[in-house]
């Protein structure tokens, strides 16, 4: 096939001539020069994580090896397992297993409530209705953390529109015999420890369902037909496909909404019983008390709790689909 | 005899877009069968429909006489080797093997001896313990195959079993797929768009264009009597004679394809009344084996393959076509 030649014929060198000044001589440094680039990109980064993250990290487990004298209540410089002794106080234990109890519910509550979202915006929402989805999920995030939780006060309230509305459906007996159990009871949802826990869950939703959509993005939809085509039913699939795929955004999900729970204090200052979760128990110690060193021993306890959570989820093998 | 899959009236329709539309379609038990057609001519939408995994909009599928709407695919006895091959990355590649025997309740000990065995029809016994990420692409496909074949399927579906292996490799893998069927009496339905793939391993090929079949027929048959236009084009790159030009060799109008092959290229011009054509070489093609010529017959472009070594003309040089009058196949329309 014969073509005819239409380009127009130009005079160019085969080498263009550098744009000249700083930034000609800076963009070729950079293009010779990879690394250099890439030093000075992480550098800012890095010091802040070294320095001002790590070494306060590092700064806080110091402080809980130090000591408090009762009498004086000055802080005594002497490295000592003391302020650990303290922290293994019937008193306090109960603090740590009442957090812990508390985050891990939340974490399975959020897990349970964000896969179905995170699965139709993963699988079926396109275009139009996945923007709406970022948006539905994203909104809460905008306004105020106490705002929220004070509007969550409100509708657990005793004459809030909870109760107002369970009464209305003839349920009210429900919320009565629920609030008339031990531990998750109360007076009124507000100030019950499972009104604790709705607003948690509430809160932390958005941080479970982004990573679980994320991670049900990358399954294959082939890999849901290939186990169908093999005989698997939806719920075999379900068991044997989609939840190990979705796993590592699971676990990323569960590390946000356990850890959070495990530090926050103002949630269960604003709903819930007078009981302390850990959060209160720092701000209370640090604060009022003046205790610095038994301060930083209670937030190493949920240092310690991720450590050993990622340590068993990396065991029953929760990242090895990454 | 009850064909293995049967097809009556099917349509599958994507809104305005008749992905398949009308089609009627008997596979026999045992065949090797071929769909082969360009890419969205409905080829993979049948296989989808065959799988479970499509419901037709109108009209019946049945496998080996039963009915198929409405049944998902967990319930059909079908299986499928995907054209990525969908292995699962978590398992590792006895445990990929052994799920569909694993679902269906089978014991351990059982179903890993069943896919131990199944790996080694597919010549790769050991590799039970690897994850699917660490084989190559020729590995992966025949682990897909012995995943699906270990169910011991009615029939098996391929969707571009071959697409992603390289040349050497998909040769290879023609030759062992054709024996596999041969040996396990399987139905095999595949899809593919490479004609020289459909041709060289299946007993029977439907060409797919637009939503419907264009031909089914045995390989020779649509090689060399292409029903219309666009099989001839499509399958090996007939060259395609108007009415006129057909008229002056066989004395009927109607339109004509003629293979590249069967055109004898002679050197010099000078062609006169019907001894030959008249052409003038444009440009040639180096293939290998043969080389191919295109050809400039007052207006009409052909193409001739000729065997490597033969004396060739120069581009732009007058050349004398000649043929014999039997390789002119007439086509039933001129669609």
């Amino acid at each position: 096939m014969s073509v005819q030649a239409t380009l127009p014929t130009r005079q160019a060198p085969a080498v263009l001539p550098s744009s000249g000044g700083m930034r000609g001589a800076l963009s070729d440094l950079f293009w010779r020069r990879p690394r250099v680039l890439l030093l000075l990109m992480l550098a800012p980064p890095l010091l802040w994580l070294g320095i001002v993250y790590i070494g306060s990290l590092i700064a806080l487990l110091l402080q809980s090896f130090f000591s408090i004298d009762e009498f004086s209540g000055l802080i005594n410089r002497q490295f000592t397992l003391k302020t650990y002794g303290d922290l293994l106080q019937a008193a306090n234990l109960d603090i740590i297993l009442r957090t812990v109890t508390m985050a891990a519910l939340v974490t399975l509550a959020s897990a349970a409530i964000a896969f179905p979202i995170a699965y139709y915006a993963a699988r079926y929402a396109r275009g139009r209705w996945k923007a709406l989805f970022y948006l539905a999920v994203m909104l809460p995030l905008w306004s105020s953390y106490l705002v929220k939780v004070y509007a969550w006060k409100l509708i657990l309230a005793k004459e809030g529109i909870l109760t107002w509305l369970l009464a209305k459906v003839h349920l009210g007996w429900l919320l009565d015999g629920w609030l008339a159990l031990p531990y998750v009871g109360g007076s009124s949802l507000s100030v019950s420890a499972t009104g604790t826990f709705i607003a948690f869950v509430y809160v932390w939703l958005p941080f479970m369902i982004l990573p679980v959509q994320a991670s049900l993005e990358r399954v294959p939809t082939n890999l849901i037909e290939a186990s169908s085509d093999l005989g698997a039913s939806p719920g075999q699939t379900f068991r044997n496909v989609l939840f190990p795929l979705a796993l590592p955004g699971i676990v990323a999900g569960s590390i946000f909404t356990f850890s959070l729970t495990l530090g926050d204090y103002i949630i269960p200052q604003i709903i819930g019983t007078s009981r302390l979760f850990i959060g209160q128990a720092v701000y209370a110690q640090q604060g009022t008390a003046g205790n610095i060193p038994l301060a930083a021993a209670f937030a190493v306890v949920p240092i310690v709790i991720m450590g050993f959570y990622l340590w068993g989820a990396k065991k029953l093998g929760a990242f090895d689909a990454l | 005899m009850t064909p293995a899959v049967s097809f009556q009236g099917v349509s599958r329709h994507f809104g305005a877009v008749k992905a398949v539309d009308a089609l009627s379609l008997d596979i026999q038990p045992g065949e090797f069968f071929a769909m082969l057609g360009p890419s969205g001519s409905g080829k993979t939408t049948c296989l989808r429909l065959i799988a479970g995994f499509e419901q037709p909009t109108a009209g019946s599928i049945s496998i080996f006489g039963e009915r198929a709407e409405g049944v998902p695919p967990y319930r059909r006895n079908v299986n499928t080797v995907f054209q990525d091959y969908a292995l699962f990355p978590h398992l590792n590649v006895l445990d990929n093997v052994a799920y569909g025997l694993m679902v269906k309740g089978t014991g351990k000990a059982e179903r890993h001896k069943a896919a131990e065995e199944a790996l080694a029809l597919v010549r790769l016994p050991g590799y039970g313990a690897r994850r699917p990420g660490q084989l190559s692409g020729g590995q992966r496909q025949r682990v897909a195959l012995a995943r699906a074949l270990v169910n011991q399927p009615k029939v098996l579906l391929l969707d571009e079993p071959l697409g992603a292996l390289d040349l050497k490799l998909r040769e290879d893998m023609q030759e062992e797929l054709k024996s596999l069927q041969k040996a396990l009496g399987i139905t095999f339905v595949f899809v593919t768009h490479d004609q020289g793939e459909a041709l060289s391993m299946a007993d029977r090929v439907a060409v797919f264009n637009e939503g419907r079949i264009a031909q089914v027929g045995a390989p020779q048959d649509i090689y060399q009597k292409p029903a219309t236009r666009f099989v001839a084009d499509f399958v090996g790159s007939s060259n395609v004679l108007p009415p006129d030009f057909v008229q002056r060799w066989s004395g009927q109008k109607r339109w004509g394809s003629l293979r590249p092959e069967a055109i004898r290229v002679n050197l010099g011009g000078g062609a006169k009344g019907n001894e030959g054509v008249a052409a003038r070489l444009v440009a040639t093609n180096y293939l290998g084996a043969t080389t191919r010529l295109a050809l400039d017959a007052d207006g009409l472009r052909l193409h001739a393959t000729v065997p490597a070594g033969s004396a060739l003309p120069r581009e732009g040089e007058q050349v004398t076509l000649s043929f014999n009058r039997e390789s002119l196949h007439l086509m039933e329309e001129g669609a």
